[in-house]
């Protein structure tokens, strides 16, 4: 649904660069482009630089250099409360001396909207979190679950186009969470907001965004959908972030018909998929998902190079076990398998051959 | 309730008692503390193998009341001024200290007769110097010659400049009367009816303008020497020593002056009295007293002390004619009535106080 | 290991042993309020040297304070007989026997050297009264009857009603004529309240002086601390301890050094006006007076009273977070409307806590506009001040330091009504 809106850019970094010091750039030439409808959320470790994007969007820090675009306007010299972006914040910054309501009408006081159209503003705003009962209480008063809510209404209620989010649900615990995560997705979707969302957990980032763009080191290291950035991570640094994944280190030795022969350090040779590699000779980590992993030698693809590993203990998950083994020298290979009718539990000890669809090994950078 | 308020004065002050071979003075600091330390302390000290200590206040009279009553004192001997010594005496505060006892001058005179008339009133105190209120001028304001007349004080035409007079009605309605041409002798007797005093401050009415008021006797020199006034009353001691002791450009009027004598007390009921007594005693004796002169222009309470008086410490400058007493200096010379402040003073402060914030 | 083994059953035999003692679980209670009452009882004797030394050096004092306030029995206590007869004739003029009273009295002062100390009293509403009293206790013993002929021979004075009067009203010991004197009012003859001969009224003009120049000086430290709080409140840590060093120098300078620098600069030769006629701003003749004057006191007192100001407000301050302005600003606020809205707001108790401390410690300030006051920067302190250690009128200073802490009672009362005192943030 999102994405069937008009494609035209609604927000748009072009060139950004960002430096607090004047020696180091904690944002480096960034280029973004969201149409409008969209929510994106920026994904990465802390120090990263996706708060510092989304507070150059809302005007809280001046980009060094690049422009902001927002609805095809530079925004660089607008201040922030002429952009017309509702945001919601870690703490929610709910203010303290007023009551729920006066938070709400407090964006609406400061555009010199009429008192009845207010009122009816704020009513509606705050039946739309379900929390219609709760206008005259302090913020202190109510719980974390309650202040989010009551955040995002505020972030809401002057209907803005394009919504910032700074991990708004960092503080609630994990169901709460996961509700909110849901609730959230819904309100932008049904209410056709464009959303920029900086979380830095990736299960939030996965479920809740139509694309995800993965900060690095003040870069952008991947945009994409969150299968996308699953199944096909573009280098290792998003194949480490997203998901469990075992790496393998190597060289190549050869690339045929889009397949790759990797020499493993410790020797073996190994299929994949090249993605991200110089070509022959160069060093690369190969990237498994664990549950791409297979013992079963009817399951393993035909033709494939299969490999020694020992098994050193597994791990009974209900739905699977995991399976941790000693591959190539390292003893942190994990495989998950799902635990479907009639499956055995391997033991520890035991000496298995495993493989993998060439297509689910991915030939990335060495880091 | 007195004797809770004792309780809780000592109790929050606890200072350390003196020991009884420890004597502490208390004086009033600066240069006349210098010379009461070198003159009475030292050779008291030395001849009695004793410790005496020396401490400064604002005024020394000032803690007698509460010391007394709280049974703490944190000084055995005080040297205050004669009004406050007359008060305090009649208050009970004070032990009485027999005059007769007091040793005879070198020249032989009993001690009765060898003070200065008039300086014996109080049964609980000896006289030690005679002081003056002076005013006293900077010369390089006035090139083209200075003030020489208590009059001159009040004369913003010819003598332009902010003065200096102490916050308080004492001295400063005396001298206002006089600058008025009333005469030394009448001044005490206006002051008492209520036309004296409406034109005692009628007359500071006329510079009231052009004053900064000080508090203590060090500030007069410092107020001249920064420039902040040309003309300040003072006392006379001090300008005394930042003229020829620091050789500060500052010249005395003596028309005016009035007189006041500071004395040696001993609280009531001090555990060391014998030893105060002795101090006191020997402190007044000709040659104590003859020998502070050296250091600063108090005159001496002894007649005796006179001829004993010699010169500066500077060793050159005479110290005779900067005595309030010198002969030339008491032209026209008020003493100090301190019958009539402890009567009206309250009165007048409260006056002064109200007419100073109008 | 083993701790945690057998602990878990004892815990498990308590719960089901406890509702065989009783069914109300009363036990439980008391076992409860006997184990809070031993840790309330050390808690006390924690307090208890505190509590000691506030009840001793403070409460102690402020009742001795009120009660001196109202008695001074230096009268009373000297003139026993005066006293009976004032109270057997509560309306009569004075006639012979009060006359014989006042000898026998006056007898009895000279042998126990009160007679100062009765006459001071009387001196305090009725000037020259000390002397009236020392020489008559000279003489008194070798009066003889009839004693209002002989005391009116000795000195007219001793006829007059106004005399009697203020006697009368010494007599009692307690008395509320020191407040009447410190409220600018005195009593006639008759005994009537009414105003102080107007060149003696001062004290309501000073409590008056006091307390404007107490709220300006408040008012200049919230002008000058509110956007150094800011600063301190905003910046890196580190960067915000050392300039708070800055902010509590004034703490670490004796305040006779700081008091000697302001002079320094002040005065009519100093630093400042020398600078401003160097530069041309003002010629030699039209230096500015900033010192020994009200500019003095106000000048002087902000400079050591702004830590009072600026320590409450940054201690609001720092922990609101930015974000709070942001969220205001990303609302559609300007940032002044942000400021005012939201961060303003929330420094409240900060400047109520402020203003208070530096309100109240500059009602009671008495040194540095004594220094720097001149006459026009004179406080009601300074008045206290001097019926403390110049007139020892101390009924006089009770009763004016007693309205001054009636005044600040109030203030707390007004703070505690409008801001509540549990929202006193002071650091």
């Amino acid at each position: 649904m999102a994405k069937a809106g008009n494609d035209a850019a609604f927000v748009e970094f072009e060139r950004v660069q960002k430096s607090y010091d004047g020696e180091t750039l904690v944002v480096k030439d960034l280029n973004l482009s969201m149409p409008k409808g969209e929510f994106l959320t920026m994904l990465g470790p802390s120090g990263s630089g996706k708060t510092t994007c989304l507070m150059m969007l809302a005007g809280f820090e001046t980009a060094t250099h690049g422009a902001i675009r927002l609805n095809g306007k530079s925004i660089n010299d607008i201040p922030p409360h002429k952009r017309g972006i509702g945001m919601v914040f870690q703490n929610y910054a709910l203010f303290p001396h007023m009551s729920v309501a006066e938070n709400l009408a407090f964006p609406l006081e400061v555009r010199n909207i009429g008192k009845s159209d207010r009122e009816a503003k704020v009513k509606r705003a705050l039946d739309m979190v379900q929390m219609g009962t709760f206008g005259s209480r302090r913020p202190a008063q109510l719980s974390g679950g309650q202040q989010q809510r009551v955040a995002l209404a505020r972030a809401l209620v002057f209907e803005p186009e394009l919504v910032l989010m700074d991990e708004p649900l960092g503080a609630l615990d994990k169901q709460l969470r996961e509700h909110m995560q849901f609730e959230i997705t819904r309100l932008a979707h049904d209410l056709g907001i464009t959303t920029v969302y900086v979380t830095h957990d990736q299960t939030e980032a996965l479920t809740m965004s139509d694309r995800v763009a993965v900060f690095n080191d003040g870069v952008i290291q991947q945009l994409a959908p969150p299968d996308a950035l699953y199944e096909a991570p573009v280098n290792s640094f998003v194949a480490q972030f997203i998901g469990e994944n075992n790496k393998l280190p190597g060289k190549v030795e050869e690339i045929k018909d889009g397949r790759a022969l990797v020499r493993l350090d410790s020797g073996e040779l190994i299929d994949a998929t090249p993605v991200n590699v110089d070509g022959v000779g160069s060093k690369t980590l190969v990237s498994i998902r664990p549950e791409r992993v297979e013992f079963k030698p009817d399951l393993i693809p035909e033709g494939a190079h299969t490999i020694e590993a020992q098994v050193l203990e597994s791990i009974y998950m209900g739905d699977s076990f995991r399976t941790r083994l000693r591959v190539a020298g390292s003893d942190n290979f994990i495989m998950k398998s799902r635990n479907a009718s009639g499956q055995t539990r391997l033991s520890a000890g035991e000496k298995i051959t495993i493989g993998w669809s060439p297509r689910d090994a991915r030939a990335l950078d060495p880091l | 309730m007195k004797k809770t308020l004792i309780l809780t004065t000592a109790l929050a002050s606890m200072g350390l008692a003196a020991s009884a071979q420890e004597l502490t003075v208390m004086s009033w600091g600066g240069a006349y503390g210098v010379s009461q330390v070198e003159a009475y302390n030292k050779p008291f000290a030395a001849a009695n193998g004793v410790t005496v200590n020396m401490v400064d206040a604002d005024n020394p009279a000032t803690p007698i009341k509460a010391m007394v009553e709280a049974g703490d004192y944190s000084a055995d001997v005080f040297d205050i001024e004669l009004s406050d010594a007359v008060r305090l005496c009649d208050e009970g505060l004070l032990e009485v200290i027999d005059h007769s006892a007091l040793p005879d001058g070198v020249d032989g005179v009993p001690a009765l007769d060898d003070f200065v008339a008039g300086s014996l009133v109080s049964e609980c105190a000896v006289p030690n110097i005679v002081w003056s209120t002076v005013y006293a001028y900077d010369t390089t304001k006035f090139p083209n010659g200075g003030p020489t007349t208590a009059a001159d004080f009040f004369d913003l035409d010819a003598f332009p400049g902010q003065r200096g007079l102490r916050k308080g009605a004492k001295a400063n309605l005396e001298l206002a009367l006089m600058a008025d041409g009333v005469p030394a002798a009448e001044v005490y007797d206006l002051l008492a009816t209520d036309e004296g005093v409406a034109r005692a401050f009628a007359k500071l009415d006329t510079i009231k303008g052009s004053v900064v008021w000080w508090e203590a006797g060090a500030q007069p020199p410092q107020l001249l020497a920064d420039g902040e006034v040309v003309m300040s009353t003072a006392y006379n001691g001090r300008i005394f020593n930042a003229a020829v002791g620091e050789g500060k450009p500052f010249q005395i009027v003596w028309d005016g002056q009035i007189m006041d004598f500071d004395m040696f007390v001993i609280p009531r009921g001090n555990p060391d009295v014998a030893l105060a007594m002795e101090y006191v005693a020997f402190a007044t004796g000709s040659q104590p007293l003859a020998d502070q002169a050296m250091y600063i222009s108090y005159g001496p309470a002894r007649l005796s002390s006179g001829p004993l008086v010699g010169l500066y410490q500077d060793g050159k400058t005479e110290m005779g004619p900067h005595m309030p007493t010198a002969a030339d200096n008491l032209g026209n010379a008020l003493v100090n009535d301190f019958e009539f402040w402890a009567d009206r003073g309250t009165e007048l402060e409260e006056m002064f106080n109200a007419w100073l914030a109008g | 290991m083993s701790d945690s083994h057998s602990i878990a059953p004892n815990t498990a035999s308590a719960e089901t042993a406890g509702p065989l003692k009783t069914a109300d679980g009363k036990p439980l209670k008391v076992a409860l309020a006997r184990a809070q009452a031993r840790s309330r009882r050390r808690a006390f004797l924690l307090v208890a040297p505190l509590l000691l030394f506030v009840v001793i050096t403070f409460v102690v004092p402020i009742f001795q304070l009120l009660a001196q306030s109202v008695n001074d029995p230096s009268f009373s206590r000297a003139a026993p007989n005066m006293v009976e007869w004032f109270a057997q004739n509560p309306d009569a003029e004075p006639d012979e026997a009060a006359y014989a009273a006042l000898v026998a009295d006056l007898v009895e002062m000279k042998k126990n050297r009160t007679a100062a100390d009765a006459g001071t009293r009387i001196n305090y509403e009725l000037s020259g009264s000390r002397s009236l009293f020392t020489s008559a206790a000279r003489s008194a013993d070798r009066m003889e009857a009839p004693f209002m002929e002989a005391m009116l021979d000795k000195d007219e004075k001793w006829g007059d009603p106004m005399l009697w009067q203020v006697m009368r009203g010494a007599s009692t010991g307690f008395t509320i004529n020191f407040y009447l004197a410190a409220l600018d009012m005195t009593r006639d003859a008759e005994g009537n309240i009414i105003a102080a001969p107007e060149d003696r009224q001062i004290y309501v003009k000073l409590f008056i002086r006091t307390f404007v120049l107490s709220a300006l000086i408040m008012l200049t430290t919230f002008i000058l601390g509110f956007p150094v709080a800011h600063l301190l409140a905003v910046l890196p840590m580190r960067t915000s301890n050392l300039l708070m060093i800055l902010v509590l120098l004034p703490f670490w300078t004796s305040l006779l050094v700081r008091t000697t620098a302001w002079i320094a600069l002040l005065q009519r030769e100093g630093v400042i006006n020398s600078l401003l006629v160097s530069v041309g701003v003002i010629g030699e003749d039209g230096r500015l007076s900033m010192i020994y004057n009200q500019a003095g006191t106000v000048i002087a007192m902000t400079h050591i009273l702004l830590p009072f100001m600026i320590l409450p407000l940054y201690s609001v301050m720092r922990p609101i977070p930015p974000s709070y302005v942001r969220a205001a600003r990303s609302l559609g606020a300007t940032s002044f409307t942000a400021f005012w809205r939201v961060y303003f707001p929330q420094t409240v108790p900060g400047i109520a806590a402020g203003g208070l401390l530096v309100f109240i410690l500059a009602v009671g300030y008495y040194i540095t506009p004594a220094l720097v006051g001149g006459a026009s920067g004179q406080l009601i302190s300074n008045l206290i001040a001097f019926h403390m250690n110049d007139s020892y009128n101390w009924s006089l200073a009770s009763a004016l330091a007693a309205l001054l802490l009636f005044a600040v009672l109030v203030l707390y009362w007004l703070y505690d009504r409008m801001i509540g005192i549990d929202r006193m943030k002071l650091g």
